[in-house]
């Protein structure tokens, strides 16, 4: 799903790269934890992977695609197969629940009867029911947090980016979100998270990808947050 | 659906900002008038040189009994004068005809053209009789002046240019300051068109932001900001085409109606045709010029 091969990322000359020699593969349906500290560089790896950044060196490939070689018109159908989901959110204020799962099938020029069918599912399946008219200021951080999930899985991407989604909540709203990726996962879908929630992933179990000073330092299956944090 | 979304956009758009996009309007208006009226003083102008063109005759008067004139000493002309100047006029290469016009046909254009009651006190014999010469071309109407002034029988050639001269240097004037002035309030235009837009695509970057994620295209994000500029500038193009429409039909129409008036002036049929649809053009164009400009400094995806 996601192969990096030497990825290299510096944001102007005479800095230290946010990204140095990447090479990494993560294959369909995989759930991935990427770990290590602020300014390690795992942002940067998720904006390579939407290609909200150039890299600067190595290849890129996503869902099969040379992303570094992508023409911008081709942009947007490479991010519809990918669903984002970010630490605070990124709700529309000013929209209902439902208009916010609805806003990303409209731009996507959805014909209204889809709409109408997809969102309710979606917005089931995050366990939101009833919710539909609320809107985000009316909602718990963890409420909100599984409208922005509904919002970028309700096109059925292939891959989920998430950037620290549990980061603005407590302990027990963290693990329903997680829960709730899980179960994300469980449909195929390939889940790249950055997190520093060592709690989440020691429980979780599953790769982890750590990154130290734009580097990977440590790859493993079913593995923990890490000894020396 | 697609369409609907962009308009919906676009509306919220122009309702969000109000302030900004009233002063759009406004700013538009008053440069596309001020280029309009240039247009039209600049159309008037060719009117009225075309018309006198058209109308270019030279007219030679000769002495009458009651001349004062100084090249009219021994009083009316004599016959041998007159036909002396009708075959200098007529053995010239610049004159294409030479009409002939008595006293009596002079008074009685006179009392066609004029009010009875300022014809009332005047005789035949006060009006001067005169060749009217056509020229073949107008623009050597100054040559043909100088050969027949001071020719012994003549009393006057008027030179009209004299008196359209300074119309015509004023018209051109009035040009220039109006469409400087519309060159200035243009810039004005495109400067806050592109500022709007940025004010615009900052307050929406929350949504532009998600839109970009989900994979809208670049096309359904920017559209919307665009159409929003044009949709301005198009508003105060109309605005204007209104005012100058209104100020050329109840302004110079009430001129051109009055009784005496027979200059030919700029009217509706000018402003449809020639300042309108440049009007509007202008207005669009510099629309879509300001708002791809600040679209790709400000919403790049």
């Amino acid at each position: 799903m996601i192969t990096f091969e030497h990825v290299s990322k510096a944001y102007g000359e005479g800095h230290r790269p946010a990204l140095a020699e990447v090479t990494l593969q993560i294959d369909k349906g995989e759930f991935v934890f990427l770990v290590g500290p602020s300014g390690s560089g795992k942002s940067t790896f998720l904006r390579l992977v939407l290609k909200e950044e150039r890299s600067t060196g190595g290849t890129v490939q996503v869902a099969g695609r040379d992303v570094g070689r992508l023409r911008s018109w081709k942009v947007p159908a490479l991010r519809r197969q990918i669903g984002v989901v970010f630490q605070d959110f990124r709700l529309l204020h000013d929209k209902t629940v439902y208009e916010n799962v609805a806003f990303a099938l409209q731009v996507l020029g959805k014909p209204r009867h889809v709409v109408a069918q997809t969102v309710p599912e979606v917005l089931g399946l995050v366990g939101l029911e009833g919710k539909e008219k609320r809107r985000p200021h009316e909602l718990s951080g963890g409420e909100q947090q599984r409208v922005a999930i509904a919002r970028a899985f309700v096109n059925r991407p292939a891959l989920l980016l998430a950037d620290e989604p549990t980061g603005n909540l407590d302990p027990t709203t963290s693990v329903g979100i997680m829960k709730l990726l899980d179960r994300i996962n469980r449909t195929g879908t390939t889940i790249v998270m950055a997190t520093h929630d060592d709690d989440m992933v020691d429980q979780m179990r599953k790769r982890v990808v750590e990154l130290r000073d734009g580097r990977v330092v440590r790859d493993e299956d079913r593995g923990v947050y890490g000894s020396n944090r | 659906m697609r369409l609907g979304f962009v308009l919906s956009e676009m509306f919220t758009g122009l309702r969000r900002n109000l302030s900004m996009t009233v002063s759009v309007v406004l700013v538009t208006m008053v440069s596309l008038f001020f280029f309009g009226a240039g247009l039209l003083v600049q159309q008037q102008v060719s009117i009225l040189k075309g018309d006198w063109y058209d109308r270019v005759q030279v007219s030679v008067f000769l002495c009458g009994s009651e001349s004062t004139a100084e090249n009219c000493p021994g009083g009316a002309v004599t016959g041998a004068q007159r036909d002396a100047i009708r075959q200098q006029l007529t053995d010239s290469p610049l004159v294409d005809q030479v009409f002939y016009e008595s006293q009596a046909e002079a008074f009685a254009n006179f009392l066609d053209t004029y009010d009875p009651s300022f014809t009332a006190n005047v005789t035949q014999d006060q009006l001067p009789e005169s060749f009217r010469v056509r020229l073949t071309d107008p623009e050597r109407y100054e040559e043909i002046r100088d050969q027949v002034v001071g020719v012994p029988g003549v009393e006057d050639v008027p030179d009209d240019r004299k008196i359209l001269g300074p119309l015509f240097s004023a018209l051109d004037a009035a040009t220039v300051v109006a469409l400087g002035l519309a060159a200035l309030m243009l810039v004005c235009t495109v400067l806050l068109v592109s500022t709007t837009i940025r004010l615009t695509a900052f307050s929406r970057r929350r949504e532009t932001s998600i839109m970009r994620l989900v994979g809208a295209s670049r096309l359904l994000i920017q559209l919307p900001f665009v159409l929003e500029g044009v949709v301005a500038t198009l508003l105060g193009a109309a605005l204007a085409s209104g005012a100058l429409w209104s100020l050329v039909e109840y302004g110079l129409g009430r001129l051109a109606d009055r009784p005496g008036f027979t200059t030919k002036l700029v009217g509706t049929p000018e402003v449809l045709t020639q300042a309108m649809p440049l009007m509007f053009g202008v207005g669009f164009l510099l629309a879509v010029f300001a708002s791809l400009v600040s679209l790709r400094r400000w919403l790049r995806i």
